[in-house]
């Protein structure tokens, strides 16, 4: 009995141990922001190449760079930027590598209500921060003349966990809301003052589809998918835009002409006729010298496939490609990542 | 004859049974210290931080590094004893009926039935949590009448998520260990007890009553087990109790648990203070379950260690210890 | 005195109700429990299910067949670590069991057995994840080990304990040393509980989450490797379960229905092996 247990054991071991000499698998983990396209562009990339497995788990933007920073995973990926304090804490130099530009946007579950409401930055703060607790507020009517909103209590909802989906709306509150800034602040876990929590952009849209009367934020595509109601935000520039690509790109636009070389920046608030207030880069969270060297060139083969060819899938999940002159200097960039 | 050859070498045989098993025994206990051990030292950063005020302090504010772990104490111990006072009863009612009032032929598919209790995954129970248990307690959250609505216990809005679901999950969880421990109790009751009880002309009622008196020790070691299990139960909870680190003593309110907030923030604790919070509160939930753990073992093993000799030699004591296993 | 002995047996027939009651009151949750998950899991269950890995989200259909395999692995794994530690460990409280040390590892289990399953999910990820840098089946099935063993090792004690000392008594008078009379006779004729003991703890473990969302992570791919992440049953359902993608939330129910369906499969067979192992020993 014991001999067989062990004949056993030994040959699943060397089953396994074969099996590592013919597919490469890449584990990452990170935001669910970008979780809709990820997940596409690494079963497609599979369907191209497959020996070249890509593992993406979507556990939110702080795990990304927290499990990225302990080396459990190759590759991390965020939408929220890391600060210097966290590029400190990891072993060796990580590079950020935007990979699509999404938005977020404030997610209602009213019944009965077919029109599209209108909200101001300011606005969303005051809900968020637990001043305005009904719908048929009168802060909320003003904005939306001639609609009929129920008295029901706001129920707010938001990340339980570290999110950049998180921190891409508090940045926006906080560039809206100087008391936004102060009480609440800006960061991918913050404490809320009011409201519950769902775990990830999923957790957060099952939360707003099931409970009347509640409010959150996702990134369109689970707005999209879910067939939950959004409304549109009012832009630097005074007009109220709903979320779409062409509106993402024009949030972009400005950015894009002065992008820093470490391409870590925020286009929250962008100015400019057009642009969705909510908009953001994602991006993939890479070592300039990792140890897995074949995971490495596997790793930056995959980014230059969607960089290019890649980046045709995002207009049907929600997602505004990236504009040309990031994508060139993200090619050059990647030259930076040691291959071998 | 070699007797005493054999004799001679049987002994140093024994000493080597005796130490070759005992590494096992004592790789046991080295698990138990190495957790002790390594949540104390991950911990270290928050302890030596916050101290004391750890225990005391609401503020859970990952952007300002403040950590204090008061409101998950407050809702894993809400959640918990809530359960308890849903599930003492029940418990205690089953474990009667099955040990006194049942026809014989009803007793096994019935304890079957209540270990199948504890057998269901606890992701099973948060997957019929959130789909089907949070929408009937949204309903009934919904159809309270407003003067109740005004009663700090029912006040807030009705999500169907929050202490009420977490409280009824927990219950129901926490029914199979101390229905089986009470039921083993009961069962280990001298006879003699209830027949006196009978002979001086009692009710059915008076004489369970004498039984249950008897054997009250064991009965409370039994509820303190489900104690401990729901203190610890972590993937249920975190999916209908809304994960909201707020003290509320409202049933609608969603609030948050040590075991939930640790699943929830643990993958992206993404600096040393926040992670050792995390730990703190792990540790903090360790030492807890440990004391009640204990206490409850002590008092059930105060209980049957009399009696165990009488009921030894038939399997039927494996249920005990099935029930205890599965209590673990 | 009549009117009292009435009144006291009204209130003993209402006792007999109340516990009636309870009974019902119980059993009405897991009635609820099992008909959602067999009348939605059923619908989600056919083939693809058990031979399709999961689609980018999004779009229908696909399958939990990583995540069985990812299970069954894990529990294997759990089950190498934990058998020969558990069963050991209990021959040696068993055999010693007036010592002091002998109290001190039935603490040790004890206090074991009751830690929550998130707390054993940080020791593991501390101890197994971190060192090398890698979510891993290997790190799953040590964390599901850890929780295993105490049951294993009670339920091995316990069952010694209930030999008759007849039969050791008598294997030592024949000459055999204290190893030869526990393994070759005790062990054996309490061996029939011990396995029964041991695919209880297996269908237990079978059935955690928490200990492994920090060790073997999760695995979209299909994966037997020891040193890669993998999937698991539970992890997926809960995944699935706090998605909002209708599709992901049927399959989360065929999950759960085969999670169900492992563990009343074991019990079944544990309740059939104890009752024939009652019948033995009734009749020898």
């Amino acid at each position: 009995m014991k001999k067989t247990m062990i004949a056993l054991a030994v040959a699943t071991l060397s089953a396994s141990v074969t099996m590592v000499a013919q597919t490469t698998q890449i584990n990452g983990a990170g935001a669910t922001f970008p979780y809709p396209i990820y997940s596409k562009w690494f079963s497609e990339y599979n369907k191209l190449h497959p020996n070249v497995q890509i593992n993406y788990q979507s556990i939110g933007s702080g795990g990304g760079i927290q499990q990225v920073s302990k080396e459990t995973v190759f590759f991390g990926a965020s939408d929220a930027i890391m600060n210097e304090e966290q590029l400190k804490a990891a072993p060796g130099k990580l590079l950020h590598f935007p990979t699509v530009l999404g938005a977020v946007v404030p997610v209602y579950n009213i019944p009965n209500l077919k029109t599209e409401l209108k909200f101001s930055g300011p606005l969303l703060a005051d809900i968020y921060l637990g001043k305005i607790t009904k719908w048929n507020d009168p802060a909320i009517s003003k904005l939306n003349p001639g609609v009929t909103l129920p008295a029901t209590d706001i129920t707010v909802t938001h990340r339980a966990e570290g999110s950049g989906t998180t921190f891409i709306w508090v940045d926006f509150l906080s560039k809206v809301s100087p008391e936004f800034k102060t009480t609440v602040g800006v960061n991918a876990s913050v404490s809320w003052p009011t409201g519950v929590g769902g775990r990830g952009n999923e957790g957060v849209s099952g939360l707003v589809t099931q409970t009347p009367g509640s409010i959150g934020y996702v990134e369109l595509i689970y707005a999209l998918q879910n067939k939950i109601a959004y409304g549109s935000v009012l832009n630097a520039a005074g007009e109220y835009i709903t979320a779409s690509v062409q509106a993402v790109t024009a949030a972009a636009s400005s950015a894009a002409a002065n992008m820093p070389a470490d391409f870590r920046v925020s286009i929250t608030n962008a100015p400019g006729k057009g642009a969705y207030p909510i908009s953001s880069f994602t991006w993939l969270l890479l070592y300039e010298d990792p140890k897995d060297k074949a995971q490495s060139k596997a790793m930056v083969d995959f980014v230059k496939w969607a960089l290019s060819d890649g980046q045709r899938y995002c207009a049907d999940l929600g997602y505004a490609p990236l504009p040309d002159n990031v994508v060139k200097l993200e090619m050059a960039a990647l030259a930076k990542v040691k291959v071998s | 004859m070699g007797q005493r050859g054999k004799q001679g070498s049987s002994g140093s045989a024994d000493l080597g049974f005796r130490i070759g098993t005992g590494v096992f025994a004592l790789f046991l206990i080295g698990i138990v210290c190495a957790i002790g051990f390594l949540l104390t030292r991950d911990a270290w950063l928050s302890i030596q931080k916050f101290g004391l005020g750890f225990w005391g302090s609401q503020v859970w504010n990952p952007v300002s590094g403040e950590f204090g772990a008061l409101p998950f104490i407050w809702g894993t111990l809400y959640s918990s004893v809530l359960a308890l006072l849903i599930a003492t009863p029940i418990s205690i009612g089953i474990a009667v009926f099955i040990a006194e009032m049942s026809p014989a032929v009803l007793r096994q598919p019935l304890v079957f039935l209540t270990e199948l209790l504890a057998a269901i995954p606890s992701i099973v129970y948060g997957l019929w949590g959130i789909f089907v248990l949070v929408p009937a307690v949204r309903s009934i959250e919904t159809s309270l009448p407003d003067v109740a609505r005004r009663l700090p216990l029912f006040s807030g809005p009705p999500l169907g998520l929050g202490m009420l679901a977490a409280a009824l999950v927990l219950a129901i969880m926490v029914i199979p260990f101390t229905s089986s421990i009470a039921r083993e109790v009961l069962k280990s009751v001298p006879a003699a007890q209830r027949e006196g009880a009978y002979a001086l002309g009692a009710t059915r009622l008076e004489a369970i009553r004498a039984a249950l008196f008897y054997a009250r020790t064991g009965i409370i070691g039994g509820v303190m087990l489900g104690f401990g299990r729901a203190l610890g139960e972590t993937m249920a909870v975190t999916m209908v109790i809304g994960n909201n680190p707020r003290i509320s003593a409202s049933l609608f309110a969603p609030q948050h648990t040590m075991a939930a907030v640790i699943a929830n923030e643990f993958t992206e604790a993404a600096d040393q203070l926040y992670l050792s919070a995390l730990v703190e509160i792990g540790l903090v939930l360790f030492t807890i379950t440990l004391i009640v753990n204990s206490l409850s073992r002590l008092l059930i093993w105060s209980m049957t260690r009399s009696s165990r000799v009488s009921v030894a030699g038939s399997v039927e004591t494996a249920e005990p210890l099935a029930a205890e296993t599965a209590a673990g | 005195m009549s009117a009292g002995a009435g009144w006291r047996r009204l209130l003993s027939s209402l006792f007999v109700g109340f516990c009636a009651c309870a009974v019902l009151l119980a059993l009405l949750p897991l009635a609820l429990i099992l008909f959602f998950v067999v009348s939605q899991g059923i619908r989600a269950l056919n083939v693809d299910f058990f031979t399709h890995m999961p689609l980018p989200v999004g779009e229908s259909g696909g399958g939990m067949a990583n995540a069985i395999v990812g299970t069954l692995m894990l529990v294997g794994l759990a089950g190498l670590m934990a058998v020969p530690i558990g069963v050991i460990s209990g021959v040696y409280m068993a055999e010693y069991a007036g010592t002091r040390f002998a109290s001190t590892v039935r603490f040790a289990a004890d206090t074991l057995n009751g830690v929550p399953s998130i707390v054993i999910g940080v020791f593991a990820y501390a101890v197994a994840v971190l060192p090398f840098r890698q979510f891993s089946t290997l790190a799953g099935g040590f964390a599901l080990g850890v929780m295993m063993i105490p049951i294993i090792a009670r339920t091995t004690e316990e069952l010694l304990l209930l030999v008759p000392g007849s039969l050791r008594e008598g294997a030592l008078a024949l000459g055999a040393t204290r190893a030869r009379a526990v393994f070759s006779v005790v062990l054996p004729a309490a061996l029939p509980g011990i396995v029964t003991g041991v695919m209880l703890a297996l269908a237990r473990i079978a059935g955690e989450t928490a200990p492994l969302l920090f060790t073997s992570f999760n695995n979209r791919f299909f994966s037997t490797r020891l040193t890669q992440p993998i999937a698991s049953l539970t992890v997926q359902v809960y995944t699935y379960a706090i998605s909002p993608y209708q599709d992901w939330h049927r399959q989360a129910w065929a999950g759960a229905l085969v999670l169900v369906m492992m563990v009343l499969f074991c019990s079944l067979a544990a309740r059939l092996a104890t009752r024939r192992i009652e019948r033995m020993h009734a009749r020898g």
